[in-house]
C-alpha cells in the first residue's frame, strides 16, 4: 500500500470504508522507514509500540464514527516539539536523553485530532542550519539524491514526506526551516503568519522569528496540517487571537484576478539557471490561471541576510543558556567548581554551529556592541517588515524562488558557513517580515533534482496562499513525482 | 555628620508581591512549602516553556508607582538580564530595563531637625525572583526553584539621601506604603522587602558624585543602618590614608559589623540586556490606570494629616494609629460607631493595642470588635458605668465575646446613682477612718481622692464617683 498519491481525506474514506485501517496503515509506514531510513536518517526516535497504540485507538474511533480531522494518520514531529514520554534531543548532545514533562501545543492539536506520532524527526541542533548536516544524530539524506542534503533545518520533516515514511510532518521555520528543506525535497511546506500558530512547547532557537508549520505531500494536505495547528494559545503570549479560518472550505477559490509581485531583488543575475527556468515557467502558468504578473520591490532586500542572523542569534545566545548542565540534560563535571563544570557542559554538548552562534549572538548584545548591532538590526527589521507592508498594497502575493540552488552535495558547504547562510536568502525576509509564506514544487532541475517555488502572503492571509498554491498543483504535474528510494 | 564629607545614599529596594501565583505562570507563591513542590515547564525553565505576563502584577506595580507619585508609562518592554547561576533556571531573569513601568516619582520622608525632605524615585519595574541555594555540605548544593518566577517590584531611588538616618526614613517609609497598598507583606527576615545600598562620600560643595559601593544582603533596618555607617567610615579612612574608593560590590556581614568586598567593576557582569521576545510590549491604558488610583487607599501621610486636623489627634497618637491599615481600620471603624475621636483614640491605643501586646496578637484578630468598644463607651458616656469598670468589662468582653450591655447586665456592674446607697457607704467611710477625717478637716484637702477611693472600693467600683466626690465635701466639711 502507498499513500503517496492520496490525500488524508481520500486516506481517510478508505478508512471509513474499511478498506484500510490504521494499524496497517501505521504498519506500512513503519515498514518503510526501516526500509529507507538506514540511507536518509529522517528519524532520530520512532515510536512503534507507541504509534501502533494510537493507530489501534484510532480504529476504534473510526469504527465508532468518531473521526476527527487526523484520526488515525500517521504523522511525525521535528525533535524540537515537546512530546510527553518520548525524548526530545533537539538534535543536540546537550539534551540527548531528555524526557519532557509536557507536550508542545501543537503536538496536543494533532493527537486531539486523532493524529498516530510515528516518531520524532532529524534536524539540524537547535534549527541552526540549513542542510540537515549540524545533527547529533546524523546527516539527514536527500530522498532525490542520498549524496545531497535535504536542506534544512527541518530536514527530516522534508524528508519523511517525500519518502514517503509519513504522510505529513510539522517541522519549525525561524529563516526557511520549513520551506526549504520543502524545496530541496520536493514537498509542500507552510511557514505561517508570527503569531498563527503556538510556539508553546517549541525549544526556541529564535523567539521573534521562530514559527510552526506543516509539510505534506500535497496543497490539501497541508492546508488540513495548518487547520489543525493554527489559533490562539493563551500560554504562548505572542500568539495572535484571530479567526482561524476553514483553509480546505474554499481551496478552489482560483487565482483569477489576483495581482501577484515579482519582487526584484530576487531575480538576481547569477540565480541557478535551472530554478529561474522553473520559477519561470511557474510564472507563465499563473498568467494562464488569469493572475495579474506586476513587478515590484523590496528595497531593504540586500540587508536582511546580515540583519536576520545578528537577531536569530543573539536570540540565540540567550534562549540557549539554560542548557547549563544544572537541572536537566547532559552535564560534564571533572569537580573544577561551577564555572568549569558549565563550561565543560556546554564544550562537550553543543555542535561547531551552535557554538558559533551563540558566541556571535552574545557578541551582538554585548555592552558597547549593542547599538551597532542588535539595535541596528531591529531598526533594519524595521524597514523590511515597511517593504512588505508598502507592497502587499500593490498586490496580493508575492512569487519568488525559495532557494537560490537545488539541493548540494553533502559536505560541499560544511567549511563555508557563510555561503551556508545565504542560502536562506530569500526565505529569511519572510520571518524578518512576520508574514506567512509557503513552498511549493514548481519544477525538476537537470539532475532530476526538485525546486521549490514561493508564495508569500499578507500577514494571516494564509488562506490566499493555499488558493494560490492550489490553482498551481491542479494545473501542473510537479507534485505526482516520487524520489526513486 | 561628617564635617568634611558629605555622605550620598541611593537606594534600590527589591519589594516581593504578595500576589496568590507567579509572575509568568500559574504556579502558587505561598512561602514555606516542600522544595521544588510549587514549579511548572515554565519556572523551571524547561525548553519550549514560555512566560505569560500575570496582570495582577503589573496592577500592584501601578499602585506602587501612583502612591509614589511616579509617572505610569502606558507602553513598557519585559527585558532579558543575562547571567548564569545555578539558582536562575533560564540562564536569564525577565525584568525591565530601557522602559520600566514607573519612573520619576518622588516621596517627601522625615529628617532630623530638617522637616521634610524629598526624594527622587528614578523608577520602579517588575521582574522576577530567582530560586534558592540550599547548601548541603562542604561538596554540593541544591536548588529550591519554589521562589522563583516570584514577582518583585524593584523601586530604585535618586541618591537624595545624605545619611543613615535619611535612608531608614525612606525606607521605612516605602515599607509602610507597600504593605498599606497589600502588596507585599513587608516581611525583611523572609526577604520580602530587601536592600541594597549605593553609598558614596564627597568634599562638602562639589558637585560631582564620588565612587559608589553597592552594599548587599541588607535584611534588617538596623542592619542597613549598620552598613551604611560601616561603610562612610571606610571610605572616608580610604580616603584619608590618600586612597581611591573603587566602584565595588561589597556584602555586609551582620555578625562582624563589616561589609566584604564581592567584586570589582571589573568583574561585573555584562547583563546584555534586550527586549524578551517572548513577552509582547505592555500596554496600559489611562483607563486601567484610573481605575487603579480610585482604588487606592488613603495613605498613611495623608492620614496622618487628616487625624490631626479634622479629628484633632495630638501628631503621636495620629502616628500610631496611622503606622498600620488594620489598626487604621479598626480605629476609623470604632469612630464610625461612636463618634469621639479622642477617647476611642485613648482606648484604642491603650487598651486595644495593651490587650494585644499582652497576648501577642494582631488587631486584625482583635476579639473586641470597634462595636464591642463603641458598646462600652457609650456605657461610660451615659453615666452607666464608670470608666474604672469599663476597663474590667473589656476584659470581660475580650473573654466572652459578648457586648456591653450583657456583661453589665450580668455582673451586675451598672453604675450605684441612688444618692442614699451611695451616702450610707459615705457614712461608713467616715466613721471608720476618724484620723483621715481628722487630717482633712486641717486641711489636707489632697486626701478627697482617698476617700474617693474608699467609697469605690467599698462599692465595688459601682458608686459614680462623681456623686461619692460631692457626698463626700459636703459630710466632710459639715
Amino acid at each position: 500500500m502507498t499513500f503517496h498519491d492520496l490525500t488524508i481525506q481520500e486516506i481517510h474514506q478508505k478508512l471509513r470504508s474499511g478498506e484500510l485501517t490504521s494499524v496497517k496503515l501505521t504498519q506500512d509506514c513503519l515498514e518503510r522507514i526501516k526500509a529507507t531510513d538506514g540511507r536518509l536518517n529522517a528519524f532520530i526516535t520512532v515510536c512503534e509500540d507507541e504509534a501502533l497504540t494510537a493507530a489501534a485507538v484510532a480504529d476504534q474511533q473510526l469504527a465508532a464514527g468518531h473521526e476527527k480531522l487526523l484520526t488515525g494518520i500517521p504523522v511525525a514531529v521535528k525533535d524540537i516539539f515537546n512530546t510527553l514520554d518520548v525524548r526530545t534531543t533537539c538534535a543536540s548532545k546537550i539534551l540527548d536523553n531528555y524526557v519532557s514533562p509536557y507536550d508542545a501545543t501543537t503536538v496536543t492539536k494533532l493527537r486531539e485530532q486523532g493524529a498516530v506520532i510515528v516518531g520524532k524527526l532529524n534536524m539540524d541542533e537547535f534549527a541552526m542550519g540549513s542542510s540537515g548536516e549540524n545533527s547529533a544524530a546524523g546527516v539527514v539524506h536527500n530522498p532525490w539524491d542520498t549524496e545531497r542534503v535535504p536542506g534544512g533545518s527541518s530536514s527530516g520533516s522534508a524528508a519523511a514526506v517525500a519518502a514517503g515514511q509519513v504522510v505529513a510532518t510539522l517541522g519549525t521555520d525561524t529563516g526557511g526551516s520549513v520551506r526549504q528543506p520543502a524545496s530541496h525535497c520536493g514537498v509542500v511546506g507552510f511557514k505561517p503568519t508570527y503569531g498563527r500558530v503556538s510556539r508553546y512547547g517549541v525549544v526556541a532557537f529564535a523567539s521573534s522569528l521562530d514559527q510552526v508549520g506543516p509539510i505534506a505531500g500535497n496543497v490539501e494536505d497541508c492546508a488540513l496540517m495548518l487547520g489543525v495547528i493554527a489559533g490562539y494559545d493563551p500560554a504562548d503570549s505572542t500568539s495572535v487571537d484571530c479567526p482561524v479560518p476553514d483553509y480546505l472550505k474554499n481551496l478552489k477559490t482560483g487565482v483569477a484576478g489576483k495581482k501577484i509581485g515579482l519582487p526584484k531583488e530576487y531575480f538576481i543575475a547569477g540565480l541557478d539557471p535551472d530554478i529561474k527556468k522553473a520559477v519561470d515557467a511557474a510564472i507563465a502558468t499563473y498568467r494562464k490561471l488569469g493572475a495579474e504578473i506586476i513587478e515590484v520591490s523590496l528595497p531593504h532586500t540586500d540587508y536582511s541576510v546580515a540583519c536576520y542572523y545578528l537577531i536569530a542569534m543573539a536570540e540565540a545566545s540567550s534562549n540557549l543558556a539554560r542548557y547549563d548542565g544544572v537541572r536537566f540534560g547532559m552535564r560534564q563535571d571533572t569537580g573544577e567548581g561551577l564555572i568549569g563544570m558549565y563550561q565543560q557542559t556546554r564544550t562537550a554538548g553543543f555542535g561547531d554551529e551552535v557554538k558559533r552562534r551563540i558566541m556571535l549572538g552574545t557578541y551582538a548584545l554585548s555592552s558597547g556592541y549593542y547599538d551597532a548591532y542588535y539595535l541596528k538590526a531591529q531598526k533594519v527589521r524595521t524597514l523590511i517588515r515597511e517593504d512588505f507592508r508598502t507592497v502587499f498594497e500593490q498586490v496580493d502575493l508575492l512569487l519568488t524562488p525559495v532557494a537560490p540552488t537545488p539541493a548540494f552535495k553533502i559536505g560541499k558547504m560544511v567549511d563555508d558557513p557563510l555561503q551556508m547562510y545565504l542560502s536562506d536568502i530569500f526565505t529569511i525576509p519572510t520571518n524578518l517580515a512576520g508574514t506567512c509564506a509557503m513552498s511549493l514544487p514548481c519544477g525538476f532541475s537537470g539532475e532530476g533534482l526538485p525546486i521549490g517555488l514561493q508564495l508569500i502572503g499578507k500577514p494571516f492571509a494564509e488562506a490566499e496562499i493555499l488558493q494560490a498554491a492550489y490553482a498551481f498543483e491542479q494545473a501542473t504535474d510537479w507534485s505526482d513525482r516520487a524520489p526513486g528510494l | 555628620m561628617n564635617s568634611r564629607y558629605e555622605v550620598v545614599i541611593g537606594l534600590e529596594v527589591h519589594v516581593q508581591l504578595t500576589t496568590k501565583t507567579k509572575i509568568f505562570c500559574g504556579c502558587s507563591t505561598e512561602f514555606g512549602q516542600p522544595t521544588n513542590s510549587q514549579t511548572c515547564p515554565v519556572c523551571l525553565g524547561l525548553p519550549g516553556a514560555l512566560p505569560v505576563l500575570n496582570r495582577q502584577v503589573v496592577e500592584d506595580a501601578i499602585k506602587a508607582g501612583l502612591a509614589t507619585n511616579c509617572q505610569i508609562a502606558p507602553h513598557s518592554i519585559f527585558a532579558r538580564k543575562n547571567y548564569f547561576y545555578p539558582d536562575l533556571p533560564k540562564g536569564y531573569q525577565i525584568s525591565q530595563f530601557e522602559l520600566p513601568i514607573c519612573e520619576h516619582g518622588w516621596m517627601d520622608i522625615e529628617t532630623e531637625g530638617l522637616g521634610k525632605k524629598r526624594v527622587g524615585i528614578t523608577r520602579i519595574h517588575m521582574e522576577e525572583d530567582a530560586g534558592k541555594l540550599l547548601h548541603n555540605d562542604g561538596n554540593s548544593s541544591a536548588v529550591d526553584l519554589n521562589r522563583a518566577c516570584t514577582p518583585l517590584l524593584e523601586v530604585v531611588s535618586e541618591p537624595d539621601m545624605r545619611s543613615s538616618d535619611e535612608a531608614i526614613s525612606y525606607l521605612k517609609q516605602l515599607h509602610q506604603i507597600v504593605v498599606y497598598l497589600g502588596i507585599c507583606d513587608g516581611n525583611l527576615e523572609e526577604g520580602s522587602f530587601r536592600c541594597d545600598a549605593n553609598v558614596s562620600i564627597r568634599p562638602w560643595g562639589q558637585k560631582e558624585l564620588g565612587t559608589r559601593s553597592e552594599l548587599k544582603n541588607l535584611n534588617s533596618f538596623r542592619f542597613i543602618k549598620q552598613a551604611i555607617e560601616y561603610e562612610v567610615e571606610r571610605q572616608i579612612d580610604v580616603v584619608d590614608e590618600g586612597g581611591q574608593v573603587v566602584q565595588e560590590t561589597r556584602l555586609f556581614d551582620p555578625d562582624a559589623g563589616v561589609s566584604r568586598s564581592m567584586r570589582s567593576k571589573e568583574e561585573a557582569h555584562d547583563y546584555r540586556y534586550f527586549p524578551d521576545p517572548d513577552l509582547l510590549p505592555l500596554d496600559v491604558s489611562e483607563d486601567w490606570i484610573k481605575r487603579v488610583r480610585d482604588s487606592l487607599p488613603e495613605l498613611p501621610q495623608v492620614k496622618i494629616l487628616r487625624y490631626q486636623n479634622s479629628m484633632g489627634l495630638p501628631t503621636y497618637a495620629a502616628e500610631v494609629l496611622a503606622a498600620e491599615r488594620p489598626l487604621a481600620e479598626y480605629f476609623e471603624a470604632l469612630v464610625n460607631h461612636y463618634d469621639k475621636p479622642k477617647l476611642c483614640s485613648n482606648w484604642v491605643m491603650g487598651e486595644v493595642l495593651g490587650a494585644l501586646k499582652d497576648n501577642q496578637m494582631e488587631v486584625v484578630d482583635c476579639p473586641v470588635s470597634p462595636e464591642l468598644l463603641a458598646g462600652i463607651l457609650l456605657r461610660i458616656d451615659d453615666n452607666t458605668i464608670s470608666g474604672k469598670i469599663a476597663k474590667m468589662v473589656f476584659e470581660e468582653i475580650w473573654r466572652s465575646g459578648k457586648t456591653a450591655d450583657q456583661v453589665i447586665e450580668e455582673k451586675g456592674l451598672k453604675q450605684v446613682t441612688d444618692i442614699g446607697a451611695i451616702e450610707a457607704i459615705v457614712d461608713e467611710v467616715i466613721a471608720a477612718n476618724p484620723s483621715p477625717v481628722a487630717e482633712y478637716q486641717a486641711g489636707k484637702e489632697k486626701l478627697m481622692s482617698f476617700f474617693v477611693g474608699q467609697v469605690m472600693k467599698a462599692s465595688k467600683g459601682k458608686a459614680n464617683p462623681g456623686m461619692a466626690n460631692q457626698l463626700l465635701k459636703k459630710k466632710l466639711s459639715a
